[in-house]
């Protein structure tokens, strides 16, 4: 690509943004629930300053020069946000190829009289928006094969389930690892929870986790802080000899919350809590509560 | 990084705070954040932008959708033209309040934001930057 | 200008805050609230913020305050219905709400200010027993 072109297109900059924008749109594939026309034209303007910018630079023909990095990350944002939404290569592609028949066209226009060289500099701009157009279509791959990944992840994912134990307690068996991220979507669901049933008490049992880091005890601590906000209060069991000591070396103040060994240890604590006497009836051993909490 | 979508909005006034509030929460909402993660942006928003009112006697806010690595975010710039802070280490720290109040408007922001950045110069005013992640933790 | 209602039920006095607060309705709420207090010598304040989306240093500092004036006055501050959302916000935000009593719903909180009045006056008798 000479100095010419590149100087003719920059004039034309106004021109060839509307064309495109007018060939984006009309492609009637391409969907705005992410990206609004204002933002497609905000977006596709910011792409044509920096192609005609690298298009001046001399290393126009070198599309791995640095003046074609910008270049490389607005298209790759596109292409794996435009896979991730479930669109389909074509539609995807379909960026760089509308703008790709509108240079053309500007070519076409400025270089009418002379042929030999509108052949060459066709040639040179196509070589260009090609690879350009390579970039994009590696990009949606990787993100289709992210989407892939996440959603295999999703579903491996253990559940961990919020039981309700007792009119007003909730128990959260934790089990395995916990990191934070994962930590954070169970706390979140434990407090949903408690303000879905009105449970004043909600039992975090940690027995089944092999141990805790400094960054999961304060997601832990928080979560009883959260709840503690909302009205209702936390008792944490289950905590292994291991795992006490852990917490204890690691410097973490759990001095202003309830612990208990058992998770059995910890009902017994809600239901002096909520003011519940449960006691096996005298006569035939079967099992009973005062307050008509009974089975 | 690249942005996708940018606009401006001043604040002179309390009630310009709604409006702004609202208009946050339209973008957290549109890229699928999540009600922990825009609460805790419009929340640190909230912080910084009484600040701005009250010592930065109001100013500028930019309101911008983001993308990294493809997951899109919230970018909001908190620009003021007022006395700026001599002692930006001092203002950040819990607890230092020069209007008797809690004192945890800046060092709270920015726990509940990914990326928090602030300029101050005495006498020229103070710019705080703040990104919230759409997954971020 | 705009307020937000206080109710009167009986010892107690609700408030439901249906909208978020702007800085100047959460200082008028204050002290309404306050001068209410005094004026009905209630004995409790039920703060209802289950529909509040935000709650920031500045909101958050007004809750403190209308609990701890209210204790002078010898009236209990109960907040209640807060989102978790809400709640897990102002935990990373560095705000315990010492001093505030908090409860999941109007219902449950109401019974812990009744249980609060019974234990204030229990606590007078045993005073007084002792006084003898
Ligand atoms: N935009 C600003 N312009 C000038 N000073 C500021 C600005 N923002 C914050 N400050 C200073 O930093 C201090 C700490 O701010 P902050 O953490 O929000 O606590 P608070 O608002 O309760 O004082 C303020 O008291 C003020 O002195
Ligand atoms: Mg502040």
């Amino acid at each position: 690509m000479n100095k010419e072109s590149a100087a003719a297109l920059k004039g034309k900059k106004k021109q060839i943004l509307d064309t495109w924008m007018s060939n984006q749109t009309k492609d009637a594939a391409l969907r705005d629930d992410l990206m609004s026309v204002a933002e497609l034209q905000q977006q596709s303007e910011e792409f044509l300053n920096s192609l005609l910018k690298a298009f001046a630079s001399s290393q126009a023909e070198n599309p791995d020069s640095a003046g074609y990095e910008p270049i490389h990350d607005i298209l790759s944002e596109i292409s794996i946000s435009r896979a991730r939404q479930g669109f389909s290569p074509r539609e995807t592609s379909a960026y760089i190829l509308s703008l790709k028949e509108v240079l053309s066209q500007m070519l076409e226009e400025r270089y009418k009289e002379d042929t030999t060289v509108l052949y060459r500099e066709i040639i040179s701009m196509n070589k260009i928006m090609d690879s350009l157009s390579l970039v994009t279509t590696e990009t949606y791959i990787k993100g289709r094969e992210e989407v892939i990944l996440r959603q295999t992840s999703e579903m491996s994912e253990i559940s961990t389930p919020v039981i309700r134990v007792w009119e007003g307690i909730l128990a959260l068996p934790i089990i395995g690892t916990l990191d934070s991220a994962r930590t954070q979507v169970v706390m979140e669901a434990l407090l949903e929870e408690i303000v879905a049933t009105g449970s004043r008490i909600a039992i975090l049992d940690i027995s089944g986790v092999p141990t805790v880091d400094s960054l999961v005890a304060q997601h832990l601590i928080k979560t009883v802080s959260a709840a503690r906000l909302m009205g209702a209060e936390c008792i944490i069991s289950g905590i292994r000899a291991e795992i006490a000591q852990t917490i204890v070396h690691l410097g973490i103040d759990l001095t202003n919350i309830y612990t208990k060994a058992t998770l059995a240890s910890a009902l017994k604590m809600s239901f002096s809590m909520l003011n519940i006497q449960v006691s096996k009836a005298a006569q035939n051993g079967q099992i009973g509560s005062k307050q008509n909490f009974g089975f | 990084m690249i942005v996708l979508s940018k606009e401006k909005l001043s604040i002179q006034k309390e009630q310009d705070v709604v409006l702004f509030r609202n208009r946050i929460k339209e973008l957290a909402t549109k890229i699928g954040m999540s009600l922990v993660n825009q609460t805790k942006l419009i929340t640190a928003a909230s912080e910084l932008v009484r600040n701005m009112l009250r010592y930065g006697g109001g100013g500028i806010t930019h309101l911008e959708i983001v993308s990294k690595n493809s997951i899109p975010g919230v970018r909001l710039v908190f620009a003021d033209e007022g006395p700026g802070i001599k002692d930006v280490t001092l203002a950040m720290k819990d607890g230092y309040s020069t209007g008797k109040s809690l004192g945890l408007g800046l060092p709270g922001a920015k726990r509940l934001v990914n990326e928090f950045d602030i300029k101050s110069e005495p006498g020229k005013g103070t710019t705080v930057t703040i990104i919230r992640w759409k997954n971020g933790l | 200008m705009e307020r937000i209602p206080i109710l009167k039920m009986g010892p107690f006095l609700l408030v439901t805050i249906q909208v978020d607060l702007y800085d100047r309705l959460a200082l008028t709420l204050e002290n309404d609230l306050i001068n209410m207090v005094s004026k009905t010598e209630a004995k409790g304040v039920l703060i209802d913020i289950s529909a509040v989306s935000i709650v920031d240093s500045f909101m958050g500092r007004i809750l403190g305050n209308i609990a701890s004036m209210s204790k002078i006055m010898d009236a209990a501050t109960v907040v209640v219905g807060m989102q978790p959302a809400v709640a897990i916000t102002l935990v990373e935000l560095g705000l315990t709400l010492a001093g505030v009593h908090t409860a999941l719903d109007v219902e449950q909180g109401m019974e812990l200010l009744r249980n609060k009045i019974g234990q204030i006056d229990t606590d007078e008798e045993g005073l007084y027993d002792s006084f003898i």
